[in-house]
């Protein structure tokens, strides 16, 4: 058994700095944040827009695209020529070659193959280097239109990364994207091929006999709005089909993800009944979609059959009158075979085109999101030691939410240890926000050692005010590389003396590898308080003077909390700090104590004052040691 | 090749009714579609070439002409419809036949077998991996249609006139030697370039999980040159894919088409010599129109099927996991009140000794809480209670039976255990607590007064009928954890097992909690503890430490040894 003390630890800190940041899956504990993180996954500023607007201001925001469009022509006019040349040749052998009036001509015939399979290589090779053009220029525009977007994704304010789950963001630069890479490979290239196919083959026709052309046109016409409305039918199964999968997922992974509480309550029958429910609808589903699928072709080959029958009657009956010869006739039966394939395509990619507006849409709704915190020109640099931190009439209100902060004004003297209470929701996470400005108050200014901080200079900022996050995110390198990460030429030197400043030199000796230790994904190899030792270290090495500590909500094992008590006494001494505490213990050693409700700041005093006082704190405080103390106590 | 052919087998005989089907549909397609063939060439015969001569053609000749095309035409429709519907459905029951037996395996395994195994991968052997295994049966009625197609025409050819039979044994060969050379070359790209989306996946959602490091750090244009630099390779695999592409697409095209031409060349000799009709060369290069394709179809089965056996191999893993052990015989438990007894107990998790030769008893209707370090053992110790895992070395009895002798179902409604990580189905708060049990709204009511959860589940939009996850509303972890107790209370269990039940929930709202549990449920408890005040419930605490019960006693008399005191000086720290 793994040690699920541990692994709470793990799910809640981890759930604690998702409502700061970033939404993800539930077990949540901070649900009124947490609210509006879930509302405007796929909604953005397009969203209304409609094919042809995505299209415009697709290639807008890849310019790259439009070259790509001229390079498709090209290709379609070479691959049309090549697939007309055999119909033709045929007609050319039968009328002149074979029974024109001069009879068998066996000089005309070879001359006649050799130009066409002449030709036919020639394209062949045209063929290959525009589409190896294209697929270079395709792919070049979409290496760029991946890193704009991911770059505009990092400069979106922590409160956009909030509004919209992190796995869609994600999505934006892999699977959007990838939809697009297919599109523009396949897709749109079958849709300009095809069209030119279709057009070339329809002027082929209309040269050999116009009325015969007009015949084969129209029996071809119903084709489109049946293949069309089957196409819609199949869409809507498939949407089905996706629908029944994900309920089967789910109810394996409640199987999966649930299975202790399946097992301590004897859930087996119950789990089997419904998988079973679950996988006969996705069976159900699926023939669903095999019904549609397999109707699908036999349209195309009837509608083929339908226009070939009408072509050999009207021509056989007609034909002379209407001035066509034997190998004309002959030719129209393989240009209608010619017709079938682009026009059964053409109704195949039109699931694919939706996909990848939708893909396209969703990305230029990203790109047109506005980057609420812009860095100043010129900005000032903070001075060292610690400073004084000013709110005036500070609001906040997130994009989707509610207000979180209602006009805060507050002085924290440089050098003092405040403590941050309140309940959850109450916004004390949002003030540690502010001040490391990862968003702008809406209304009121923030100054740090008196200067506002939307004119401070960004590397200023960020070597000046320092956070540890209470989740301790790592990257999935060494320990070392993780406490350089923002100072890259720190030596190995540096960081040692970064541990062994804080005390945790022994911590550090311990852990297998040492410095050079690999953390894990995230960080996972060490424990919760372990990364919180590594984010202390990172801030340390950086000698901030203003620190923004929020504090861990969980329970870490008693070594490593003395470990991370003695390090964040040591890491604080000589700076002003602000904690979002979750521990009264952290208040009531604070030069001052803050505490939040609602929005506003509804006391500020020390610990023994706001006791005394009988107010919010003196309940959150007696509530607190009924729990701790009492008993120790008496 | 010999496992992806044994696969195939084992799938064609479990689903042989709608495979037969989907055979006679491929068979009929195929021979209709090279009497589709003849019928044009008859056609250019019989009816074109005499259009344009005296006299011309009969209006009977052209009906008949326009109904043989189109009834061909209908029965080629009736082949491919019988081969595709019920292609699926054959594989489609197949999928879910291997799903049906990976997820009862599921049902089946021990519950430390889980522990070891991504959930993601899990989900995987149940969905991908059961279709995986089916992927290769439905290209296999078109590849036996292909192959009759082939057979048939070559046959038809031959009879035609040897030279254009000649021109077709060089052209096809060839394409689908080209076809097999290609798919070749183009399968390490192509699975190099799923990798590569992996890696630009992986940097995003590394980036995006890290946004607070990156934002305070002012990291983004190292995070952007990481991505750009996964994005590079990936924008490079596919370049290699395209250029093989880009030579394979437009050959495919060129390929018949020179064949065609070929044909046309010495056909024409051939026409002129009188050696075959007009017709019989339309229809050759007919024919070679519909050869060109169906080589593609049978690449995609030799495909297939290396995948296949790889998809099945992961399903054949789960389905040899070890199954839990039921009891031959039962033992059924006393009425009233049942005592736990731990009897030497030991436990290994791979290398490390969980619990070592623990032995206690918890007498009926005692409390007891047990408290101790992170790792210590305390959740094993539960679990093995609840019989969810069972010791490698001693005993654990209730109410004097030993678990393995125990009813299962007897056993379920005796004993219930409260996770920490409390767990909820996406389905409605009243599913999550009767647990698809008919019990009465009054019952549900009661356990979730105890569990202080009636007030915020009266004040759902929806009450008890509230969906939860996914598509429903989110609790928070407090709330979770009060449904969850509510669950065990529920089912007024004889053995309440807490295994920090109340972690999440406020300090406030557990005194409650625990006030309400102590006056109202009888039953022997055992609840792992990490707050002060959740021990004071206790009659008695059992200290483990390092899988071993070191200390024993009421609260008051542990405080005085020192490694209890230091435990709770710990605790102390604790947060809200």
């Amino acid at each position: 058994m793994s040690h699920p003390e541990e692994d709470l630890g793990e799910l809640e800190e981890l759930d604690a700095i998702v409502d700061v940041l970033v939404d993800s899956a539930p077990p949540g504990s901070h649900d009124q944040e947490r609210r509006h993180s879930i509302t405007s996954d796929e909604e953005d500023a397009l969203s209304a827009a409609g094919a042809i607007a995505v299209l415009r201001r697709g290639l807008a925001a890849t310019p790259e695209l439009r070259q790509g469009v001229v390079l498709t022509l090209a290709l379609a006019v070479a691959t049309a020529l090549g697939k007309l040349a055999v119909p033709i040749l045929i007609q050319q052998i039968l009328d002149r070659g074979v029974f024109g009036k001069d009879g068998y001509r066996p000089g005309f015939v070879a001359a006649a193959c050799c130009g066409a399979a002449v030709g036919i290589i020639a394209l062949y090779f045209i063929s290959r280097a525009t589409f190896l053009r294209l697929v270079r220029s395709a792919e070049a525009s979409l290496l760029g239109l991946r890193v704009r977007t991911f770059h505009h994704i990092q400069r979106l304010s922590l409160a956009d990364h909030v509004e919209q789950r992190r796995g869609a963001l994600v999505a934006r630069v892999t699977s959007d994207v990838e939809t697009l890479a297919q599109f523009t490979e396949w897709g749109a290239v079958a849709w300009i091929v095809d069209t030119v196919l279709i057009v070339t083959t329809v002027a082929v026709m209309v040269v050999y006999s116009p009325p015969l052309a007009a015949v084969a046109v129209a029996v071809f016409l119903p084709l489109l709005p049946a293949l069309g409305y089957l196409q819609r039918r199949q869409l809507a199964a498939y949407d089905e089909l996706r629908t029944a999968v994900g309920g089967t997922l789910s109810e394996v992974s409640e199987l999966v993800t649930g299975a202790s509480v399946v097992q301590a309550y004897g859930l087996q029958r119950r789990t089997r009944r419904r998988l079973d429910r679950a996988a006969r609808t996705q069976y159900k589903a699926q023939m669903g979609a095999a019904k549609w699928f397999a109707v699908m072709f036999p349209l195309s080959d009837f509608f083929g059959a339908l226009a070939l029958a009408t072509v050999i009657s009207v021509g056989a009956l007609n034909g002379p009158a209407w001035g066509l010869d034997l190998g004309k006739l002959v030719a129209f039966v393989f240009l209608v075979n010619l017709l079938l394939g682009p026009i059964a395509e053409l109704s195949e990619i039109l699931d694919q085109t939706q996909t990848a507006i939708a893909g396209w849409r969703k990305i230029l709704g990203v790109l047109a999101t506005p980057i609420d915190v812009t860095e100043p020109e010129n900005g000032i640099t903070l001075p060292t030691g610690p400073l004084a931190v000013d709110f005036e009439d500070l609001r906040f209100t997130y994009r989707t939410g509610g207000e979180v902060l209602r006009g805060i004004n507050l002085h924290l003297p440089a050098g003092a240890y405040v403590a941050v209470v309140g309940e959850t929701g109450s916004g004390k996470t949002t003030i540690a926000k502010l001040l490391c400005r990862l968003a702008d108050p809406t209304a009121g200014t923030l100054r740090v050692g008196g200067i506002d901080l939307r004119q401070v200079a960004p590397e200023s900022r960020r070597s000046t005010v320092r956070m540890v996050p209470q989740d301790g995110f790592l990257f999935d390198t060494t320990i070392a590389e993780n406490v350089r990460v923002g100072a890259p030429e720190t030596s190995d030197a540096a960081i040692q003396s970064a541990f062994d400043s804080l005390g945790l030199g022994g911590w550090l000796e311990d852990v297998p590898g040492g410095l050079h230790a690999p953390v894990g994904e995230r960080g996972g190899s060490l424990s919760v308080g372990e990364r919180q030792l590594v984010a202390l270290a990172r801030a340390q090495l950086g000698n901030p003077g203003l620190l923004v500590l929020d504090e861990a909500t969980s329970s870490v094992d008693p070594k490593t909390e003395q470990a991370l008590s003695e390090a964040l006494e040591r890491l604080t001494a000589g700076r002003t700090v602000v904690n979002i505490a979750h521990r009264l213990s952290s208040a009531e050693r604070a030069d001052l104590v803050v505490v939040v409700d609602n929005g506003n700041v509804v006391e500020t005093g020390t610990h023994a004052e706001l006791v005394a006082a009988g107010g919010t704190y003196a309940t959150l405080y007696s509530s607190w040691l009924g729990n701790t103390r009492v008993l120790r106590d008496d | 090749m010999r496992r992806g052919g044994a696969l195939l087998w084992l799938s064609v005989r479990a689903q042989a009714g709608p495979f037969a089907l989907a055979i006679v549909g491929a068979t009929l397609f195929a021979v209709m579609a090279v009497v589709g063939t003849v019928v044009i060439g008859r056609i250019t015969d019989k009816v074109i070439i005499p259009a344009f001569e005296e006299g011309g053609v009969s209006n009977r000749a052209v009906a008949l002409a326009a109904a043989a095309v189109i009834g061909a035409s209908l029965l080629r429709i009736v082949g491919v419809v019988l081969r595709r519907y019920f292609g699926q459905m054959a594989q489609r029951r197949m999928q879910m036949l291997w799903f049906k037996r990976v997820t009862d395996r599921y049902l089946a395994v021990p519950l430390s077998w889980f522990d070891d195994q991504p959930t993601g991968q899990l989900l995987a052997h149940a969905d991908a991996d059961c279709e995986r295994s089916t992927i290769a049966m439905q290209p296999l009625p078109f590849s036996i249609g292909v192959l009759i197609i082939i057979i048939v025409s070559m046959t038809l050819l031959a009879f035609v006139d040897p030279v254009l039979l000649a021109v077709a044994v060089c052209l096809f060969p060839g394409l689908a030697l080209i076809n097999k050379a290609y798919t070749k070359r183009v399968e390490g790209p192509a699975a190099a370039t799923q990798a590569r989306v992996g890696d630009v996946s992986a940097v995003a959602h590394e980036s995006f999980e890290g946004t607070l490091l990156v934002k305070t750090l002012g990291l983004e244009a190292r995070e952007v040159a990481r991505l750009k630099e996964k994005a590079d390779q990936l924008r490079q695999e596919r370049l290699i894919v395209g250029r093989l592409r880009a030579g394979f697409e437009p050959g495919l095209d060129a390929l018949p088409s020179l064949g065609t031409i070929a044909l046309l060349w010495l056909g024409a000799g051939r026409l002129a010599s009188g050696a075959i009709t007009t017709g019989q060369l339309v229809q050759a290069m007919v024919l070679f129109g519909i050869l060109a394709f169906p080589f593609r179809i049978v690449g995609f089965l030799l495909e297939e099927l290396p995948r296949a056996v790889v998809a099945n191999d992961r399903v054949q893993q789960v389905l040899v996991a070890p199954k839990r052990l039921l009891p031959t015989t039962t033992v059924a438990l006393p009425t009233g009140p049942l005592d736990v007894v731990l009897d030497a107990v030991s436990f290994t998790h791979g290398p490390d000794a969980v619990l070592r030769d623990v032995s206690a008893r918890v007498a009926p209707g005692e409390v007891v809480a047990l408290v101790g370090a992170t790792g210590s053992g305390k959740s094993t110790l539960c679990s093995l209670i609840a019989h969810l895992i069972d010791p490698d070395a001693g005993s654990v009895l209730i109410g004097g039976v030993p678990l393995p002798e125990t009813d299962p179902v007897e056993f379920h409604r005796t004993t219930a255990l409260v996770f920490q990580e409390s767990f909820l189905f996406s389905d409605s708060v009243r599913e999550n607590l009767s647990l698809g049990d008919d019990i009465d709204d009054d019952v549900i009511f009661a356990a979730l007064d105890i569990a202080k959860a009636r007030s915020f589940v009266e004040r759902l939009p929806h009450g008890l009928d509230e969906k939860l996850g996914e598509r429903g509303v989110t609790l928070s972890g407090g709330q979770r954890q009060r449904l969850s107790l509510a669950r065990a209370l529920l089912r007024q269990p004889r053995v309440l097992l807490l295994d920090d039940a109340t972690s999440a929930v406020d300090a406030t709202v557990e005194r409650a909690i625990l006030d309400g549990l102590r006056h109202s449920v009888a039953a022997t408890t055992v609840i792992v503890a990490h707050r002060i005040s959740t021990i004071a419930l206790a009659d008695r605490v059992l200290m483990l430490d390092g899988g071993r019960i070191t200390a024993e006693g009421t609260h008051h008399e542990l405080l005085a040894q020192p490694s209890y005191a230091a435990l709770v000086r710990a605790y102390e720290q604790a947060p809200l």
